[in-house]
């Protein structure tokens, strides 16, 4: 087997309080194969996007990485000098936020944002470069790149602007893309047309993709892995097709569950949605042994006392569940 | 009357953008001829995407903006005729977002019990309806005397549920109640809503983008575009048939691997939804239609029967499903 | 130069509440009376074990006097501010609700007031009602609201688009109540933030206006009109225009630090105490 593109080993970011410091992320692990796209599902605060930081060497104040490692193609970069990954930021990791706007230049065109990427990272000349930023422009589907290179963000919809990202991101050919909540600030209609460009483009360059999403469908539908987080551990880590159909932890089987879907009503009339109880727990109160138990319809007391272990299923896989039996 | 709550009769809330000086003056046409009724314990779905013109219609229902042109008929009057205290008993609304929506400075009681003072209620019931809508909606009595920060996110939009529904309105515009909350707690919001709604005999305008959310609990869908409808029906005939391509965009681009099959790349929509300020000529879908002729681009259907109660404003309605 | 955390919230307290301790118990504090107090014999005495500030041309405590003033000087600083913040509250917060010809209107004259420098006005405004303290709160109170009323115009602008602005005109309530109850708590923070500032420089402005000969009258004193008093005997008797100062010095200095203190813990956008 070769080895994978990156590989994230136990994993463990601490977030500092006026108090106490806590673990906002523990015991996390993953590999990504080269030109794989895999998924991290969870809900705001379960510590998917802080991962993603700390693979892209992002971490700030208050947060800082407390142990695990991050290998990237054979290299380990936890500990890079901030000079080592802003050179891998660009060449060999790309990123796309939720929201382009904040992470674009309001002050300057978006061609020549692009085209920075290649003077940048690759020393092309600023006319070479300009003449690639129009031929990325185009490969993203934006209309007319040649008039739209001259213009400024504010300029440009929701969608066009995170083309752009997408654009800046696979300039360089990056070996990774991260997308963070790529799609959640734009409309259903454009969502799917960014995917589907996301998807098509990464195949065609054999880049692989950590998909960070509280979708649960999307992700499932783009990436070949998924691994779901809850309260700052993957609870659960399955092929995309397997998840959907046979979650194993009581809470990637309640989030499929209670949410309405399409083309249910017709088929078994309306049925009440199966609930979650409870909150999801802010960092400084994780619960004890089991950080789903207080709203897990299964808990029993050793989920209260022992805090489980991923273990392997059969059909492959990973569950962190007592009873996942 | 009687057998509509609500009816919208050529609705049409236009905006002046712009000034002489720069460019001009335009015409923002947000909602553009909207013709719907609601009829008492029925929820109707609207559906549509950013700048389809279903907030403003929303604000426009609840008296909050004067329409340009068309009526707007509550339970039996023009709402133009009625005071805003009388208004309020009629229609309320639940906000996206729970956070903004709280008044940070007021105790959940205040928040239920001064809308009831202001219509005359006496003490010792205002005191007892409080109570009981926070039981209606699932807070402890004890939750009464506490600020809105010291709720979770999924017990704010509880208390904006209990405020819309303290002075038993007959109709409750909910405008994306679940879209800002955090997934695992969508399903006790939508239930909440759901059983509220038979307990009270109330009628919903379920305003969302999210059309799983949408099936499950509208008996009537619109789907808007642009400022109109496109196409308009039972929740079964809108999600099962769907005639107007638009609506079967919207289905294809739900990412839910069931459906994967189903998603066919032809239905899918191209490219940007175009500014209100400059509607396409003919069809204002045409220029993401994948079934673009070149009708479209010169007349603009419009919304005709497809069957009795299923209506779609397109060319081809008939020649789709 | 800002002081760190709390501190600038309890210096500018203290000496905030010296100022006012003084001015309240002025009776009880003082040696001699301050304009009967008189005596030739003690004419300008420098501070010393009998007189600890020293004494005036007509051998009156200045300490004593002092204490006095800060009755007057207090008095036009709070009394002015409060219908300074009134008029610029009233009118910030029904032109950034209600905007259109009223929000122009607002805007003009506020625009107006920020253009011509208050003490000019308040001068204008002196010279047809002749000195006194009346005539100095009216003065100074007409003519700086135009801060509060910027201030609540932005803040209300910024708010009334939140949801529960939209949710009690959906729920019956009337313009007025929905300013008061929906609004008015929430834009209160930086008001008083303003309103603190503001006492300072109507302290100042009194000080200046007395100084001209156009605030209290002589014999009795205000911090401004010893000033004023003294500016002839500046180099012979120092502590005459000194004590007065230090007077004025302090107690701005404190509504200063209390003003930034209180922004602190009202506003927590100014702030980088976010863990």
């Amino acid at each position: 087997m070769t080895a994978p593109l990156l590989r994230v080993e136990d994993l463990r970011l601490a977030l500092a309080g006026d108090r106490a410091s806590h673990d906002a992320v523990e015991g996390v692990s993953f590999e990504i194969g080269r030109g794989e796209a895999f998924g991290l599902v969870g809900e705001s605060g379960c510590g998917k996007s802080i991962t993603a930081l700390a693979v892209m060497g992002l971490l700030r104040a208050p947060l800082s990485l407390a142990g695990g490692r991050i290998v990237l193609d054979g290299q380990e970069i936890q500990d890079a000098s901030a000079a080592e990954m802003r050179r891998l930021r660009g060449k060999r990791i790309g990123m796309i936020f939720q929201e382009p706007m904040t992470a674009l230049n309001p002050l300057s065109p978006v061609g020549r944002q692009i085209a920075e990427m290649f003077v940048l990272h690759e020393g092309a000349s600023w006319n070479e470069a300009m003449d690639r930023a129009e031929e990325a422009l185009r490969q993203v589907h934006v209309p007319s790149p040649e008039r739209r290179i001259r213009d400024f963000p504010h300029q440009l919809s929701g969608g066009m602007r995170q083309r752009v990202m997408i654009a800046m991101a696979l300039a360089c050919g990056p070996d990774l893309l991260i997308a963070d909540e790529p799609t959640t600030a734009l409309d259903v209609t454009v969502q799917a047309e960014i995917i589907d460009l996301m998807a098509e483009l990464c195949s065609a360059k054999g880049t692989a993709i950590l998909m960070i999403s509280h979708d649960l469908g999307l992700v499932a539908n783009m990436c070949r892995n998924v691994a779901v987080m809850y309260a700052g551990r993957i609870v659960e880590r399955q092929p995309a097709d397997a998840i959907f159909a046979h979650p194993r932890h009581p809470y990637t089987q309640g989030l499929v569950d209670s949410l309405p879907r399409l083309g249910e009503r017709a088929k078994r009339g309306r049925q009440k949605l199966r609930e979650i109880a409870g909150v999801v727990p802010s960092i400084a109160a994780y619960p004890s042994g089991c950080r789903f138990n207080p709203r897990c319809p299964a808990a029993t007391d050793i989920c209260r006392q022992v805090a489980p272990d991923l273990t392997a299923l059969p059909a492959g896989g990973l569950v962190r569940c007592h009873h996942h039996g | 009357m009687a057998d509509t709550l609500l009816t919208l009769d050529d609705v049409a809330v236009h905006f002046t953008v712009g000034s002489t000086l720069k460019g001009g003056i335009k015409t923002l046409r947000a909602v553009d001829g909207i013709t719907l009724d609601v009829r008492p314990g029925e929820c109707l779905g609207l559906v549509g995407e950013s700048g389809c013109g279903k907030s403003t219609l929303a604000l426009a229902i609840m008296g909050l903006l004067a329409p340009t042109r068309g009526r707007v008929v509550l339970d039996g009057s023009d709402l133009g005729q009625r005071s805003r205290l009388e208004t309020a008993r009629l229609v309320q609304m639940v906000f996206q977002d729970p956070y903004a929506s709280l008044n940070p400075r007021q105790t959940v009681r205040r928040t239920l019990a001064d809308p009831l003072r202001l219509q005359g209620v006496g003490r010792a019931e205002v005191d007892e309806r409080v109570m009981d809508m926070l039981a209606k909606v699932g807070l402890r009595p004890e939750h009464a005397d506490r600020y809105p920060h010291e709720f979770s996110g999924g017990q704010r939009q509880r208390i904006g549920i209990a405020r819309a529904l303290i002075l038993k309105p007959k109709l409750v515009i909910c405008d994306e109640p679940v879209s800002a909350l955090d997934v695992s707690i969508r399903a006790q919001i939508i239930n909440l809503l759901l059983e509220l709604k038979d307990e009270m005999g109330l009628s919903y305008i379920m305003i969302s983008h999210d059309l799983g959310v949408v099936e499950h609990v509208s008996d009537r869908v619109a789907v808007m575009y642009l400022g109109r409808i496109v196409e308009q029906g039972g929740w079964q005939e809108i999600f099962e048939d769907p005639r107007h391509p638009y609506t079967r965009a919207l289905i294809a681009a739900i990412p839910d691997p069931f459906h994967r099959a189903a998603i066919t790349a032809k239905a899918k929509a191209t490219g940007e939804i175009p500014s209100a300020l400059n509607l396409p000529s003919g069809c204002p879908f045409h220029p993401r239609c994948p079934l673009k002729a070149e009708r479209c681009v010169a007349e603009r259907p419009m919304l005709e029967a497809v069957s009795p109660a299923h209506y779609a404003a397109c060319h081809f309605r008939d020649r789709l499903g | 130069m800002r002081l760190k955390g709390g501190s600038s919230l309890w210096i500018g307290g203290g000496l905030v509440f010296i100022a006012i301790a003084a001015a309240v118990f002025a009776p009880v504090l003082a040696l001699t009376d301050p304009v009967m107090g008189a005596n030739l014999m003690n004419a300008e005495i420098p501070p010393g074990w009998e007189f600890p500030f020293g004494t005036d041309a007509q051998g009156r405590d200045i300490y004593s006097r002092i204490l006095y003033g800060a009755r007057v000087s207090l008095t036009v600083g709070i009394v002015s501010q409060l219908c300074n913040s009134l008029i610029g509250v009233s009118l910030g917060l029904t032109a950034g609700y209600w905007g259109g010809w009223w929000d122009d209107v607002v805007s003009g004259l506020t625009n107006l007031m920020l253009a011509i420098p208050s003490l000019v006005f308040a001068l204008a405004i002196m010279a047809i009602l002749g000195p006194g303290l009346v005539s100095l709160v009216v003065a100074l109170g007409l003519t700086s609201w135009s801060y509060s009323c910027r201030i609540a115009r932005a803040q209300v602008l910024s708010l009334k688009g939140q949801g529960y602005v939209q949710a009690a005109r959906i729920l019956g309530y009337s313009d007025l109540r929905i300013m008061f109850t929906q609004l008015l708590p929430n834009i209160l923070g930086p008001l008083i933030v303003i309103a603190t500032l503001g006492m300072g420089g109507a302290i100042l402005s009194e000080a200046a206006l007395s100084f001209l000969g156009l605030g209290i009258r002589p014999p009795f004193p205000s911090w401004g009109s010893m000033l004023s008093e003294a500016r002839d005997q500046i180099t012979t008797a120092p502590w005459l225009s000194v004590f007065p100062g230090l007077a004025i010095f302090f107690t701005v200095l404190g509504l200063n630090l209390l003003g930034d203190g209180l922004r602190d813990i009202l506003d927590p956008q100014s702030t980088s105490r976010r863990a």
